[in-house]
């Protein structure tokens, strides 16, 4: 702690140097590109965000929530009938010892959620609940168990159908299976919908999977050591990010690969302890979050302002339905694909089910939202649109306060570990986004070398423009990708159906049995 | 029936010896063969990056060949020049249990390995992989010096 208070005063006293002036011309900077970011995006966000008329209902959460929903029943609860056999293939269980040395099952899931769980669960989850309430975790877990079967079906289709090149490397994805399983179907516009998920895909990885991560990485890392202008921390993010994928820096991509994973623990454990410590609470928090999940308990928006956030921050938490994952899926070497669409479906159980609710509760239980003491009802800010907290804090510095209140030094540790988890998922992203663009730009040095320098740029862009835009593009993008890759599951969702039956029925008679 | 000797290679001067020991082991025998094998140290669960997991096959593939060509394969030719009947493979995970389920699996009599050449804090906190292979392994192991 002494080292972190050091840096940042040695941080502190830098910017209190570097003369008003430039802080003032850097403030305006940032403004512009705030200004200039928000007008570019608006028509865009706007569509994507559209509201069913005359309701405020956007139908893009409607189009996710349907499209789990039916594939939840059209794979009969494959996320219940399935799960304990999704955790012996991750055990490696069913593993051929022959095949010792290739992406594990346990991998391609480790890989796959260090590009989830992020800021989606720490910024997120504050944002759902700073403005739907308690009541949006509700929600937030219903769209998480669902939100299970979408990511089976993707991440099966994402192996099935990925390409195996001569060299042994591969590249898998919605492009590719959009456009494989479309002609193998005889069905038109495949590759049509493969080349807009692409653009998608690259949009999205510029939005959540850059912007957003530097913008609140930059929040986290202001609130430390003071204010000072968010192209500095972009400047520095960029440079490293282009060490590492540009510069094929592996050592940096390694270590935060191996931090990660610890970090997660570390903050589920934090969240544990601070549950344990108010375990008198917990029933409360849980009535809280029911109550408010049908009742609103006076959020903006009620009951449906509590559900659309619910919805919508387990959708950019988890991806499921986006066709991230089955990107970072598809590297798995397995001979049956539905093995690989088994595990996945523990990737929103632990990213949503488990690791927000873990924030959703400390920040109700840290008692950070304000409450009418007269009427119990939340207390909406100026504006009204969202609810007051205690010191004013919205995404992660809420997170970040509601966690401060139960272990008082948090706030660092919570820091390290955003910054970690920014890193991680923009090089997860980067891959993504790099894996669309040579899907529709080729392979080759100066095409991969393009978009890897528009990804850095986007950093710098993403740390110096203010949340509310950042987070409206980002959500948009986003879901653009997942209007495409849904639209196409329901025309692939018979192939999954198909590798499912066959596979559940050698499973049931032996044929597929466990290594010893 | 043949008596089947496992040697246990890491491609250092232990190895080596390990490889004598059983060359002169199998004279004495005179119907031995001789299984010689390099387990690449690999965990399936350990964290990569997706660039990594897409390349991991091809990798794979590359740690293979490379083993053999360098460790296994210029031990064969030393066996099959002494005129012992030797075959080889490259495995990939953990050394000792590897080992022993090769063992297990090809009905031999006994593992020949080198004494470990491990150091530092690795070994201090999980063991060298040839004490944890005489701890766990279930045929006789002889640890050459």
């Amino acid at each position: 702690m002494n080292i972190m208070q050091k840096t940042a005063l040695t941080l502190a006293a830098f910017s209190a140097s570097a003369a008003p002036a430039l802080a003032q011309e850097a403030g305006s900077l940032d403004a512009r590109v705030n200004e200039a970011f928000a007008a570019f995006t608006g028509p865009f966000v706007n569509l994507i965000f559209a509201p069913f008329p005359g309701t405020s209902f956007p139908w893009i959460v409607m189009w996710l929530v349907v499209a789990a929903t039916v594939f939840t029943l059209y794979f009969g609860f494959v996320q219940f009938r399935f799960f304990s056999h999704a955790i012996a293939l991750v055990k490696g269980d069913y593993s051929d010892p022959n095949d010792a040395g290739e992406v594990s099952h346990f991998q391609a899931l480790a890989t796959a959620l260090s590009g989830t769980v992020g800021l989606g669960n720490i910024a997120g989850v504050a944002v759902a609940v700073g403005i739907g309430g308690p009541g949006a975790t509700f929600w937030m877990i219903l769209a998480g168990l669902l939100g299970m079967a979408s990511k089976f079906t993707e991440c099966t289709l994402g192996v099935k159908y990925r390409n195996e090149y001569p060299d042994g490397t591969v590249s898998g994805g919605p492009m590719y299976y959009i456009s494989k399983g479309f002609s193998e179907l005889g069905l038109p516009g495949g590759k049509f919908l493969a080349v807009l998920f692409s653009i998608f895909c690259i949009l999205g990885a510029f939005g959540g999977g850059n912007m957003f991560q530097a913008n609140q990485a930059h929040a986290q890392i202001a609130g430390i050591v003071g204010d000072y202008p968010g192209w500095i921390t972009g400047i520095i993010f960029a440079a490293i990010v282009f060490a590492v994928i540009v510069g094929g820096i592996k050592s940096i991509a390694n270590v935060t690969e191996k931090i990660v994973p610890f970090m997660g623990i570390l903050y589920v454990g934090a969240a544990l302890v601070i549950l344990v410590v108010n375990y008198d609470k917990i029933g409360w928090a849980f009535g809280q979050i029911f109550e408010g999940a049908f009742s609103g308990l006076g959020v903006a928006g009620g009951l449906v302002g509590a559900l659309i956030q619910g919805f919508k921050r387990a959708a950019f938490s988890n991806e499921a339905g986006v066709g991230s994952a089955a990107i970072a899926h598809s590297a798995v070497r397995t001979k049956e694909p539905i093995t690989e669409g088994f595990v996945s479906l523990l990737e929103p159980l632990i990213d949503t089910v488990v690791i927000c609710t873990m924030t959703a509760l400390v920040i109700t239980i840290s008692q950070q939202l304000i409450v009418d003491p007269d009427t119990g009802r939340f207390v909406l800010n100026e504006a009204g649109t969202a609810i007051a907290t205690v010191d004013g804090n919205t995404g992660v510095a809420l997170t970040s306060a509601a966690f401060a209140s139960g272990i008082s030094w948090f706030p660092y540790v919570l820091a390290v570990a955003v910054i970690l988890f920014a890193f991680s998922t923009m090089i997860s992203w980067s891959y993504y986004g790099l894996k669309a663009w040579t899907y529709l730009f080729g392979e080759g040095k100066t095409s991969e070398l393009t978009f890897k320098l528009i990804f850095c740029v986007f950093i710098v862009i993403g740390a110096a423009a203010s949340l509310g835009p950042v987070i409206d593009f980002s959500d948009a993008a986003i879901f653009a990708m997942a209007v495409v890759n849904i639209f196409a599951l329901y025309f692939l969702m018979r192939i999954v159906r198909k590798e499912l039956n066959s596979y559940a029925s050698r499973l049931k008679s032996g044929a597929i049995a466990k290594f010893n | 029936m043949t008596t089947k000797l496992l040697i246990g290679l890491d491609g250092q001067s232990s190895g080596d010896r390990a490889l004598s020991f059983a060359e002169n082991l199998a004279k004495l025998i005179g119907t031995a063969e001789l299984l010689v094998v390099y387990v690449i140290e690999w965990s399936p669960y350990s964290f990569q990056t997706p660039e990594e997991n897409a390349e991991r096959h091809k990798r794979r593939e590359e740690e293979i060949s490379t083993a053999m060509e360098r460790v296994v394969t210029p031990a064969l030719a030393r066996l099959e020049a002494a005129g012992i009947k030797a075959q080889g493979m490259v495995r990939h995970g953990n050394v000792a249990d590897s080992l022993d389920s090769i063992a297990a699996k090809q009905n031999a009599s006994q593992i020949i390995v080198g004494r470990s050449t491990e150091t530092g804090l690795s070994k201090r906190i999980f063991g060298s992989s040839t004490a944890n292979l005489v701890m766990g392994a279930n045929v006789p192991v002889t640890v050459v010096n």
